[in-house]
């Protein structure tokens, strides 16, 4: 490991380590923050006893599906957008200020169109991730080279196969930093519904372990997201990494 | 020609926005989803309202502190992240790592350790805020070309002086687009913690509506985040663009 | 311009054509090209040179069917080619367009594999065609770990895998340092030799042209027309050792006369000195 990283994993165990100290010697009130230790032996029994098998299910499940139908949707809504310069115009203003929007601020009135099942959820979680997919596919998009779809043209391929065979490789790069943004904003779009409104899930298991003052639970809890989170954007830069090194351009 | 036609396309967009409302409206009723003229008819009953306006100014209130705190001290954690090579490189992919964890799960550790009050929100609101601004004044920083610095040298400026006839100018476009993503996501802050926990604020109220189920309520407070998020945001990205055109 | 005199089959034919571009807004159309005749006689080597911007490929796109003219008419084997472009004709452009995403083998295969050639036919031209530019060696490379003139190697042995009948070559190593282009010059006659196709090769550069052409047109600033169009008369069999003849001093000599002038005017300055 390099030097920096070295120091890098030292200040994370120095932070942990401080944090474990301040609790045990009572600098942090026990019903403020329970020892990283203890958080960590309680999630390993929680894990072990099943018992949150049935809210990681319904969560990841929720936030698989939205992120899916993100990816291919804003993908394919995307190259229409593209293709057509005017409606591109008209929409770049739009999509230049909708992540400005807190746009989770209409997940109460999906519920109410809806009710209380997963497709509120599934729906902000789209109303999330997707657009980030739609930009980055106009980025890509925009960044491929024209003498490409000149070779397109000599090798005479329909539009279909052109986007698919063609542009969808070209912008690649750019695609991959779109479903990174995708997962991500998805993954935090379905756990904040469920923390604010939802009838099971991981987001609601927390609020609820807040609600009965259980803190043992609710830091296991977000130890659990933590840690997952972290290694799902570790995952996605490796791949992003291996991926870029190949081609020889930077990662976005 | 062009401009006009812009324009159009844009009206046109919002009339179609429109005209989907209007749709779903006559599909679920008025129950789940009022119509347009119905929810502007309840908006310009409710904005002028000292209901409205005592939990808007609550929002803004909080929403101000965590905003100077954000910019303060993601600020200041980039321009050292930017200026001391080693801190940046061992940093970096923490604040990375910290920026994509979903913030909403640390929220009950913020209320545990600042209570239900206006400081939670503040805490929560900057919480959200630091790390877009002081990962991109840190990418800033070390964006400028070195080139730059040997021309202070040669035209041996002092310290004071590279620093705000170099660096300022230098880096001020990257950093007014960090300042743009903090002022959103710190907005998105302060309102999850008035929606999860609280009494007061927009936030509140839309909650507090939806468990009502006064959906013109929540439809207009909801409009109303919609309008002043896209107006600051749009003011905050012009400033960038003609900051960009400069360089 | 070209002599009724000199035989051969014509190949492809330009007649009357122009381009105009229409100016963006507030803007003058540009005038681009011509207008041009030009015909290529089957299995030719003709070279275009002229000043930058004079409208080269513009008129390269024009013949491969990538742009339609403003007037005139292009056919290639005796069909009209309209907005697409016509089976047989192969092109490698001006900038770099291997895929980044392919491996050297995959990009030369990819024409073969989309016309659903069989695996073992695809695997036996790919591999020829790499062996023929001397890329055998980096066929599981990605083009990032390529030189720019190997990853021009790697759209030429895309194009020759699809055996076209005629090549168009727009500036092909316009990168390369001066020797490296003269034996990169070696292996487009190798290619040509080879596949007897007719070959129309772009370059800016005199004395590659004057090398390996039979014909040269010479392009005037633009609107690019062809001023000059000198005949070589050098044998099939040949290669870059042609330099030191006298013959090939002449030519270049020639082609340099009429390009001088048009040259300083490309360039802007046209007080610049005598033309
Ligand atoms: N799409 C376009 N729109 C407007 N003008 C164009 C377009 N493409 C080319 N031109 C103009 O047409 C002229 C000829 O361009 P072309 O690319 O054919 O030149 P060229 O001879 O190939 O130059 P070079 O040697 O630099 O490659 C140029 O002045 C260029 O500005
Ligand atoms: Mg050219």
């Amino acid at each position: 490991m390099s030097r920096v990283g070295v120091i890098r994993l030292i200040v994370v165990i120095a932070a942990i380590g401080l944090l474990e100290l301040a609790c045990r010697l009572g600098f942090i009130d026990y019903r403020t923050i329970i020892p990283p230790s203890e958080m960590t032996t309680v999630l390993v029994r929680l894990l072990a006893s099943g018992e949150l098998n049935s809210d990681i299910a319904r969560t990841f499940g929720v936030v698989v599906i939205a992120v899916a139908i993100s990816i291919v949707l804003g993908f394919a809504l995307g190259l229409l957008i593209h293709a057509v310069p005017r409606v591109r115009r008209a929409l770049d203003p739009l999509l230049a200020t909708y992540y400005a929007v807190p746009i989770f601020i209409f997940y109460p009135v999906m519920v109410a169109i809806f009710g209380l099942s997963i497709i509120p959820i599934v729906l902000i979680g789209i109303a999330a991730a997707a657009v980030a997919m739609i930009i980055a596919t106009l980025n890509g998009l925009d960044r491929v080279p024209r003498v490409l779809t000149k070779v397109a043209r000599v090798h005479r391929m329909g539009p279909l196969d052109t986007a698919l065979r063609l542009k969808l490789p070209a912008a690649a790069p750019h695609l991959f930093t779109g479903v990174k943004l995708a997962v991500s904003y998805g993954f935090i779009a379905v756990i904040a519904s469920e923390f604010i409104l939802a009838p099971a899930g991981l987001g609601r298991a927390i609020a609820d372990a807040y609600s009965d003052f259980n803190n043992r639970k609710m830091y296991a809890l977000i130890l659990l997201l933590l840690v997952f989170a972290t290694c799902m954007n570790m995952a996605l830069h490796a791949w992003d990494l291996r991926w870029s090194a190949r081609r020889g351009v930077r990662p976005q | 020609m062009i401009a006009t036609q812009r324009v159009t396309d844009s009206l046109i967009i919002v009339a179609i926005l429109l005209a989907v409302w209007q749709g779903l409206n006559l599909m679920v009723g008025d129950t789940a989803l009022p119509g347009p003229a119905a929810t502007l008819a309840y908006l310009a009953h409710l904005v002028p309202s000292a209901r409205f306006a005592e939990n808007a100014l609550a929002t803004l209130a909080a929403f101000t502190y965590a905003l100077v705190i954000a910019y303060g001290l993601g600020l200041a954690i980039g321009v050292w992240l930017g200026a001391h090579h080693l801190s940046g490189a061992v940093g970096e992919p923490l604040l990375v790592a910290l920026y994509s964890i979903p913030k909403i799960t640390l929220y009950p550790v913020i209320l545990l350790i600042f209570g239900l009050g206006i400081s939670g929100k503040v805490a929560f609101g900057a919480l959200h805020g630091i790390l877009p601004v002081a990962l991109l004044t840190m990418s800033a920083i070390r964006n400028i070309p070195p080139v730059y610095l040997k021309v202070a040298r040669t035209l041996h400026l002092s310290k004071w002086q590279t620093i705000f006839a170099v660096f300022f100018p230098a880096t001020l476009p990257e950093v007014v687009a960090g300042l743009r993503i903090g002022f959103t996501v710190t907005l998105l802050g302060v309102l999850l913690a008035e929606m999860f926990a609280s009494k007061r604020g927009l936030g509140f109220l839309i909650i507090n509506a939806m468990s009502l189920a006064q959906s013109e309520e929540m439809l207009t407070v909801a409009i109303m985040l919609f309008v002043f998020a896209v107006l600051a945001n749009s003011l905050l990205l012009w400033m960038e663009h003609r900051l960009h055109r400069r360089n | 311009m070209t002599g009724p005199d000199s035989g051969g089959e014509v190949h492809a034919r330009l007649l009357g054509v122009t381009r105009i571009f229409p100016g963006a807004t507030g803007q003058q159309p540009v005038h681009a090209l011509g207008p041009v005749d030009l015909e290529l006689r089957r299995g030719e080597f003709f070279a275009v040179v002229g000043p930058s911007g004079c409208g080269k490929s513009t008129l390269l796109e024009i013949l491969a069917g990538l742009q339609s003219p403003t007037s005139g008419t292009v056919t290639f084997e005796g069909q009209p080619v309209t907005a697409d472009v016509p089976d047989g004709i192969g092109v490698v452009f001006q900038e770099d367009a291997s895929f980044p995403w392919l491996t050297v083998w995959d990009n030369a295969a990819f024409g073969l594999r989309r016309a659903g050639a069989p695996e073992a036919e695809v695997s036996r031209s790919v591999n020829d065609a790499l062996a023929f530019m001397g890329l055998q060696d980096f066929a599981r490379a990605y083009p990032s770990q390529l030189s720019g003139g190997m990853r021009q190697r790697v759209c030429i042995a895309r194009t020759l895998v699809l055996q076209p009948r005629l090549i168009l070559l727009d500036e092909p190593f316009g990168a390369l340092d001066a020797q490296t282009r003269l034996l990169m010059g070696d292996e487009v006659l190798r290619l040509w030799r080879r596949t007897s196709a007719t070959v129309l090769l772009i370059t800016h550069a005199l004395d590659e042209a004057a090398m390996l052409s039979d014909r040269i047109g010479a392009m005037s600033a633009r609107p690019g027309r062809f001023m000059d169009i000198v005949e070589t008369r050098w044998p099939r069999e040949r290669d870059s050792t042609i330099v030191s003849e006298t013959s090939f001093g002449e030519i270049t000599g020639r082609l340099w006369e009429n390009l001088r002038g048009e040259s300083i005017k490309s360039l802007g300055h046209s007080g610049a000195g005598p033309a």
